[in-house]
């Protein structure tokens, strides 16, 4: 079986370290058209991750949807208490960093190697955007 | 400004677009001339506004002209959207806040068509994506994607880090479409933002479009750039000889081979609609997102003319305050009032606060729309969204049968 690399290089972070329960998504992220901000869970009928619970997780995913909701929702659910605890993308867009960095929450773009196959739903990680790295410090059980 | 000495609103504001500008690399400021931001109940909850409330008891004023994006309330709508009293003097509150810092509170998605258009490598900070694409695209003006905060520092500032759009470097293309279809319906060219829009899910992605065989329509172009933008992250694209800032695919590519390239066909906007299904229960039809021009108004009264929204369906318009005035004096609102079509003003219909609950209580299974953005950003209220012609959405709306 292929060893998973525990540690993964991002291109560019902002914010706090922190560490928590990692939700992997296939698909990418907009809190305007994926979340239901009154309650912090994925609403969008069919979306990859629906009916999950974002709450201090951290947010694995491949692209920002489009929508400049990000810029205040971000500030809006951490003030409501289930803002997730770091968003990872792949690519990222202007509004998911402005809105981020206005709510003083942690967020990263690119990955070597791909976080998608690194890390998986459950795994327990570490986003240090000072050291620009995500390290996964458990692995769930499988 | 860093040091406090022009108040605390402006050392937070630039304080954020440092930290941003850190982010993306931007090496300096450009100074912009026009701001256009999103602020309202819905997007902001108590949190924003507490921000803002703040920002103008700190005397914040905006030292470019900067309006406001569509919002989440029509008041004379409230009552009957079941959006309470609460909510209301909250979002009058905002409104209040907001006109203290000398924002022009005119409450429209569609700036580039109503109130201003940026000249050919102006730079702006526009928030809304369909408003930034149009300006980068069809102006050759130079904005990012600006979300309300950003937007709100650009407006005290009178500046935005130079990243992304505002560089030469990312207004190349990067990708080729090739057009073999005919577009003759908005929602076509709605279709084919989310056929090169989805798969290549980008803000950094330029398409160039070929193949256009006649002069589209600001319209046409504000649909197309919507949808690219909702379904693609994307912020940009070239269409030479409709759009300035490339004459020809070469110089849109600045020499360079595109990395990407895709054929769309008319049986790929057929897949499209054929991909929608149709959920049993109750439907409501939506012309919105982005608010509609007056000559949009003009022709949906015309398509409207001598018929009736049928009984177990409810049907809506959105569009701004000065198209309104516009069509009410030319006849076209009242059309479609008489047709039983809802007009609400200087909002957005995705946008609505309470969305939801309004979308339970009324027992809207699906949401039909010739709006490619509309049924893709509506999505985390749970509505089943289907895609159709203007002609065919209110066929449905007349008749009552979707298909």
């Amino acid at each position: 079986m292929k060893k998973r690399c525990d540690v993964i290089r991002v291109k560019r972070a902002f914010g706090p370290a922190v560490e928590g329960e990692a939700v992997v998504s296939s698909e990418g992220f907009s809190p305007r058209y994926d979340l239901d901000r009154t309650n912090g869970v994925i609403s969008k009928i069919g979306h990859a991750l629906e009916g999950v619970q974002l709450k201090d997780k951290i947010l694995f995913t491949p692209t920002a949807k489009g929508g400049v909701a990000a810029g205040w929702a971000f500030f809006d659910i951490k003030a409501k208490g289930f803002a997730p605890r770091a968003l990872v993308f792949g690519r990222t867009n202007p509004v998911m960093v402005q809105g981020a960095v206005f709510a003083n929450l942690t967020i990263t773009e690119g990955w070597i190697p791909n976080a998608l196959e690194a890390v998986a739903s459950g795994d327990w990680v570490r986003v240090d955007p000072a050291k620009k790295t995500i390290e996964v410090l458990r692995r769930a059980r499988r | 400004m860093l040091a406090g000495d022009c108040g605390e609103p402006v050392r937070r504001a630039i304080e954020h677009q440092i930290r941003v500008g850190e982010f993306w690399g931007a090496r300096r400021f450009v100074e912009v001339t026009n701001v256009h931001l999103m602020g309202d109940i819905e997007v902001m909850g108590d949190a924003g506004l507490g921000f803002l409330d703040e920002s103008c008891r700190g005397k914040a004023r905006c030292i470019r002209p900067t309006t406001t994006n569509a919002r989440c309330m029509d008041f004379g709508w409230c009552e009957r959207f079941g959006q309470g009293v609460e909510s209301v003097r909250k979002e009058r509150e905002i409104i209040a806040s907001l006109q203290r810092m000398e924002v022009a509170t005119v409450d429209t998605c569609i700036n580039y068509q109503t109130v201003y258009q940026p000249h050919l490598g102006e730079h702006v900070a526009w928030g809304d994506t369909g408003t930034v694409i149009y300006a980068n695209s069809v102006f050759g003006a130079r904005s990012n994607f600006e979300a309300g905060p950003a937007a709100l520092a650009a407006a005290l500032t009178g500046r935005t880090p130079a990243y992304g759009f505002h560089l030469d470097e990312h207004r190349r293309g990067t990708l080729l479409v090739e057009l073999d279809a005919k577009l003759d319906d908005l929602a076509d060219w709605g279709a084919l933002g989310k056929i090169v829009g989805e798969p290549n899910q980008d803000y950094f992605a330029v398409p160039v479009f070929v193949g256009v065989t006649r002069a589209p329509v600001s319209d046409e172009l504000k649909h197309l750039g919507a949808s690219l933008a909702s379904y693609g992250s994307m912020a940009m694209f070239h269409m030479p000889g409709v759009t300035p800032e490339a004459r020809t695919p070469k110089a849109a590519f600045d020499g360079r081979r595109p990395r990407a390239r895709r054929r769309v066909a008319g049986r790929d906007l057929e897949r499209v609609y054929r991909g929608n299904r149709i959920e049993q229960g109750g439907t409501v039809v939506v012309f919105s997102g982005p608010q509609l021009s007056l000559w949009e108004m003009r022709s949906l009264a015309a398509l409207f003319e001598g018929r009736r929204v049928h009984p177990s369906m409810r049907c809506f318009v959105t569009t701004s305050r000065q198209v309104l005035a516009e069509a009410r004096r030319l006849g076209a609102a009242q059309a479609l009032e008489a047709a039983g079509v809802g007009i609400l003003e200087g909002i957005c219909f995705y946008i609505l606060e309470r969305l939801s609950e309004i979308r339970r209580e009324n027992g809207w299974v699906n949401l039909v729309s010739n709006s490619a953005k509309l049924v893709n950003t509506i999505t985390a209220h749970r509505f089943n969204t289907i895609l159709r012609r203007t002609a065919e959405c209110v066929e449905i709306a007349c008749s009552g049968k979707v298909k």
